[in-house]
């Protein structure tokens, strides 16, 4: 009776399904370890999590096990479990008796409209990127069921920099999720990239004397260079490759486990 | 009993969804028991007359395009976005990045080999729009078939659907935008 306690006391529950947890991990890693795929943009297993994308959007039931009538959400007009919270999987943590909703039609709804208004703020088109195939945006847009934008075409003109001699960027598919910020920050230990400007007006600017990429550290061989779920940054020369349906989304599902190491580990191989 | 009427149109776009449809080869002779066609480059019939299905490939670059889809709108029950450039305007909307008239100039005066370089302006010829547009933002659209082109088998998957009598649901293994 002791041991059956002690794993409940372990375990948090996504859509019925009971997940062990270690102290220290969040809802996405404890996901992840359990091959239990929760949509997300801006997370990736080792860095700092960000929590800007909110495709990892979840619902936990009674993380406030008694809410009173003063909680405003009572008082507005949808309906509204009161008793549930909205979080985001990769940064709160995993604790005991977490009852999850992850993989439901309302939250999947939530997240297409979060992934439309992506793809209408920058210039996603498909057609003439040779992300195309690669890219987590694109594959996480046909995983939600994605046929159209929906909001009005924003087509911003955005600043190219292709003054680097093997690495490209196209900021006209910067999503800001920072993975390259952290990844040149935390594994590469060079800080080439951060965000500037708030809003609509935010865009992703490189540190070097000229702004221009091709001043600054950055080599091929950086994390910060791979880990690009678009196609923002691009190693050139090599856009072909693979050709368009043997690509990593044309042969795998999303939410294969040990996919994002896959990819990792395969950037790795060919730069040596 | 009667056919269902289907009317297509290409607008900002390459006819390269046109020719996806005809990819469908020998179904289309099944398909032909159950539909016919009216306004279509496949027909050549110039105006499009009370339609069950609209099929518009490409977005809108210029005066003309916006007219033909209101016509479309006004006459189709079902009006389908088909492609990439009907849905987010597609390769023709990259010109967005660019002011009309230096893309005007680029083609026409200052682009290599040009001869006798000058903008054209015959009254018959349709104004540009300043930027390229998908068809939303113009007329209400009831539903979209991504892809560039979309597959034989989307055309089939959405027209089987409407034809027998059900809401489209593309399945997902269908869905690609390239």
């Amino acid at each position: 009776m002791e041991a059956k306690a002690e794993t409940a006391a372990n375990t948090i529950n996504i859509d019925g399904q009971e997940i062990p947890f270690e102290h220290g991990q969040t809802i996405m890693d404890a996901a992840f370890a359990a091959g239990v795929y929760i949509p997300h943009l801006c997370h990736r297993p080792g860095l700092t999590p960000h929590g800007s994308c909110k495709l990892c959007t979840v619902d936990i039931r009674n993380r406030i096990s008694a809410s009173s009538t003063s909680d405003r959400r009572r008082q507005t007009k949808f309906t509204v479990d009161a008793d549930s919270r909205s979080v985001s999987a990769c940064t709160t943590p995993a604790a005991a008796g977490q009852q999850i909703s992850s993989n439901t039609p309302a939250l999947n709804e939530v997240r297409k409209t979060i992934t439309q208004m992506l793809f209408i703020e920058g210039n996603h088109l498909c057609p003439s990127c040779e992300k195309s195939g690669d890219c987590t945006l694109q594959a996480v847009a046909y995983h939600l069921g994605m046929l159209d934008g929906h909001f009005p075409q924003f087509f911003p003109r955005r600043e190219v920099d292709a003054s680097h001699p093997t690495v490209m960027l196209d900021r006209d598919r910067c999503i800001l999720c920072e993975l390259c910020v952290r990844a040149s920050r935390e594994v590469d230990g060079k800080n080439v990239f951060a965000i500037a400007g708030r809003g609509t007006a935010a865009h992703l600017i490189v540190n070097s004397p000229s702004g221009k990429l091709a001043d600054s550290d950055l080599e091929t061989g950086d994390m910060a260079v791979h880990i690009c779920p678009v196609g923002a940054i691009l190693i050139k020369e090599q856009g072909y490759e693979v050709p368009i349906g043997r690509r990593t989304f044309d042969l795998h599902h999303l939410g294969e486990a040990g996919l994002e190491k896959v990819v990792l580990a395969k950037t790795v191989y060919r730069d040596e | 009993m009667n056919k269902i009427r289907i009317a297509t149109t290409s607008l900002a776009g390459c006819f390269g969804c046109h020719m996806s449809f005809l990819d469908m080869d020998e179904r289309l002779v099944e398909l032909l028991e159950h539909v016919e066609f009216d306004r279509s480059p496949l027909t050549d019939i110039k105006h499009c007359g009370p339609c069950d299905i609209g099929l518009i490939e490409g977005g809108l670059c210029n005066a003309d395009n916006l007219h033909v889809l209101r016509e479309f709108r006004a006459n189709c029950r079902i009006l389908i976005a088909v492609g990439a450039c009907a849905i987010n305007g597609g390769v023709p909307a990259m010109r967005n990045h660019f002011d009309l008239r230096s893309c005007l100039e680029e083609s026409f005066l200052n682009g290599i080999g040009v001869e006798n370089p000058q903008i054209p302006d015959d009254v018959e010829l349709p104004l540009l729009l300043d930027k390229v547009r998908p068809i939303h933002e113009a007329v209400r659209i009831d539903y979209y078939l991504p892809g560039c082109p979309p597959s034989a088998d989307e055309f089939l998957s959405v027209l089987g659907d409407l034809l027998a009598g059900r809401i489209p649901a593309l399945p997902k293994k269908l869905i690609h935008y390239d």
